[in-house]
């Protein structure tokens, strides 16, 4: 009886999978310093931006790409890769939302995500990236009267050149891993967030990820930095339509925190995850995250809840550079199918009093794997550190995979660490113990998952916490308690 | 309201129950009386429709219609409830909540519509003062970290959330000490009613100074050996079971 639910359960269809027939502008295939200057010319972008991108694709050509990550998949053709498309505009570009193609309009709309002017999201703006480029930002106005600065990035690069010049990979450098410095030579867009000194964002920011051509990969890049006391908090989500080839997305996500200042960053991934039955196609989701906590009594705090990508290998790290700053990692990675994942997070502590939490859950449904990786490092000078953590994981099924993997590297003596970690599976007890009640074993299925996820989803942003819990149900259909 | 007829059940491959028969009608209380093994539980668990449990031989009539042939979610939808001995815990599934996605599926059943929130507190007010249960007891984790006594009254509050037809209490008294043994008793005595039916499994007699049954079974090695009114239940507590083999 309850094999019969955990299969239906982990036979649900992915309802993202469609995908939008727009006539692309250009497009460029293949990867040479070539693609590079065409990818920056089609960007207009100024002389420095160019060398970064071709200082980092020569050292990307001496890079190797790792394989350490408990994943297994087929060498990826970098020549086979779109590293730009650019849906056709009606006019060479948008001055105005009401300007851009109704078709991307109306895919945003199919996902959830208005950026119509009379149905925008209350309290929250919008950047909408379709394949290489931004559709548009919502409430771009009102935030500007307030201070904050919230563009697509390819936007920033022509308007504020000089907060991209002065922050862009300071957090992550250009030669940090292979897909960083990939990313760094052939990132198309993303989004900038700049938060003046003393500034508290008047509403969530939010940006909405869309892969939607074949055989293309996207390289989004974003940059957050919040000046003293200045606060924000944004979310990405993120969808691709179902091929049965595999996308690329490598993607670097650099946040500054000053003295007081305050990041929260929160992510709901569900990027196509392949065909469940035979793993055909998927996004491969190879992300670089991380965040300096540069100020002191600085937070940055990474929330993530990852359902999609046929791999997922990303750790949202934290630089705890500041004395008293703190880190934050709260995340739920579901698998299911023949999904991977390999996600964690770093907590790096190198100033005084530093302190930092990671709760991470993970649930493996199907023939999945799940892991759980994550560095605990504490420096030298990091006196009264403190890191606590804790990683569950949840089973459900016999066929499906859960490993933990913690490093801990502590090098000063004042260090607290606490670590916890479970591995439990959906008892036959926990699920019959609905059913008497009434309870069908979908929704069974999905508050028992949901209930372990809790930790996790009460640090999502309001309403965005009932949007995760019903993304979170693409997989888990129906309602929760 | 419950016919049982010759039932035969294994679990794991072990016949436990060889040929049990029972007559159950509303407004009657039976109480089901064993030692250990005797199959108490599994007649409990059979009655829920517990997965575990294999019916071998034998029929179980539920107003009417084989019970058997419903799925363990469609008997509770048909009133069947079942407190559990060993309630499971279910971490950061709220209790209300909990609460609340039980009663709705009753109603959508009926064709009512569902309570929000807000509706359903109403009625779950009326319930714990009922029961005299804690309201702290409605924002826990459903049995999470709750002592045995408190899952044992959380299936309490259950029930009188739920109001069961037929209600099969599995060793409610067990591991309660005296005042929790009493509060929990008087929980069910108010969930008592001409209309529906309770079967308490148990261990000992204590349980039956406070609910008083109108039947007392005797089971032993899977079947009942004998029955009678509460003077056979205080007959057992003085000379044990062995005479009844």
């Amino acid at each position: 009886m309850s094999n019969e639910a955990i299969k239906q359960f982990a036979d649900r269809e992915y309802k993202y999978g469609f995908k939008t027939d727009i006539a692309l502008a250009k497009f460029v295939k293949g990867l040479s310093e070539d693609t590079i200057r065409i990818i920056s010319h089609h960007k207009k972008e100024p002389e420095f931006m160019l060398e970064f991108r071709l200082d980092a694709y020569r050292r990307w050509l001496k890079m190797k790409e790792p394989h350490w990550p408990e994943a297994e998949y087929a060498p990826i053709d970098y020549q086979n890769v779109i590293y730009y498309a650019e849906p056709k505009q009606a006019t060479e570009k948008p001055k105005s939302l009401d300007e851009v193609d109704p078709e991307l309009l109306r895919t945003f709309e199919k996902l959830g995500i208005s950026l119509m002017e009379q149905k925008k999201l209350a309290g929250v703006a919008v950047d909408a990236i379709f394949d290489s480029v931004s559709v548009g930002t919502t409430f771009k106005g009102k935030l500007k009267e307030a201070g904050v600065i919230f563009c697509s990035f390819s936007e920033a690069v022509q308007e504020y050149p000089e907060l991209i010049k002065k922050y862009l990979g300071t957090v992550v450098p250009v030669t940090d891993n292979f897909f960083a410095a990939l990313n760094s030579a052939v990132f198309t867009d993303g989004s900038f967030v700049f938060v003046p000194k003393g500034v508290r964002s008047p509403m969530e920011l939010s940006s909405y990820f869309r892969i939607n051509t074949e055989g293309s990969g996207q390289f989004e890049r974003t940059l957050i930095i919040c000046e003293d006391n200045a606060y924000v908090s944004y979310l990405e989500g993120c969808t691709a339509p179902k091929f049965d080839t595999n996308q690329l997305h490598a993607a670097v996500v650099e946040l500054v925190a000053m003295d007081n200042a305050e990041i929260k960053y929160s992510t709901v991934q569900n990027w196509f995850a392949g065909d469940p039955k035979t793993g055909k196609g998927g996004i491969f989701n190879f992300v670089t995250k991380r965040g300096k906590c540069q100020g002191k009594n600085s937070k940055i705090s990474w929330t993530q809840v990852e359902t999609g990508s046929a791999i997922t290998w990303k750790y949202p790290s934290c630089l705890l550079m500041g004395d008293n700053s703190v880190g934050e990692f709260y995340s739920v990675a579901l698998t299911n199918g023949k999904q991977q994942a390999d996600t964690g997070t770093k907590m790096i502590h190198v100033g005084k009093n530093t302190r930092s939490t990671i709760i991470a859950k993970g649930i493996s449904v199907g023939h999945s794997n799940n892991n759980y990786r994550g560095l605990v490092q504490i420096g030298k000078n990091a006196d009264g550190a403190r890191n606590y953590t804790q990683c569950d994981s949840l089973l459900v099924g016999s066929h499906c995979n859960a490993n933990t993997f913690p490093y801990h590297d502590i090098q000063n003596p004042t260090a607290q660490i606490e670590h916890e970690a479970s591995t439990s599976k959906i008892s036959e007890d926990q699920l019959f113990y609905f059913l008497s009640r009434g309870i069908g074993q979908e929704d069974a299925m999905t508050s028992i998952i949901s209930g372990f996820c809790k930790d996790v989803f009460k640090e999502l942003p309001g309403e965005f916490a009932v949007e995760a819990t019903q993304l979170l149900g693409l997989k888990l259909e129906g309602a929760t308690g | 309201m419950l016919v049982i007829k010759d039932l035969h059940a294994n679990v794991a491959g072990k016949e436990i129950l060889k040929g049990v028969n029972l007559e159950i009608h509303a407004g009657e209380v039976h109480a089901i009386m064993g030692p250990n093994g005797s199959g108490k539980s599994t007649l409990a668990k059979v009655l829920a429709g517990h997965p575990l449990v294999e019916i071998t031989k034998g029929s179980i009539s539920y107003e009417g219609k084989d019970l058997t042939a419903f799925a363990p979610e469609e008997r509770a939808l048909q009133g069947i409830f079942m407190a559990f001995q060993y309630p499971v815990e279910i971490p950061g599934v709220n209790n209300a909540g909990f609460l609340r996605m039980a009663y709705n599926a009753k109603r959508k059943k009926h064709g009512l519509s569902e309570l929000d929130p807000i509706e359903f507190d109403n009625v779950l007010q009326a319930k714990i003062k009922m029961v005299e249960i804690p309201e702290q007891f409605l924002d826990r984790a459903v049995n999470h970290g709750f002592s045995g006594g408190e899952k044992k009254r959380n299936e309490i509050l259950q029930m009188a959330v739920l109001e069961p037809k037929l209600a099969v209490l599995d060793e409610t008294d067990s591991g309660l000490d005296i005042d929790a043994l009493r509060s929990v008793a008087e929980g069910v005595n108010r969930l008592k009613r001409s209309d529906n039916a309770m079967i308490l499994v148990t261990h000992y007699q204590r349980l039956l100074d406070y609910i008083i049954p109108d039947f007392v079974h005797i089971l032993l090695g899977g079947r009942i050996v004998k029955s009678g009114d509460k003077s056979l239940a205080l007959e057992v507590e003085k000379k044990g079971y062995d005479w009844l083999q």
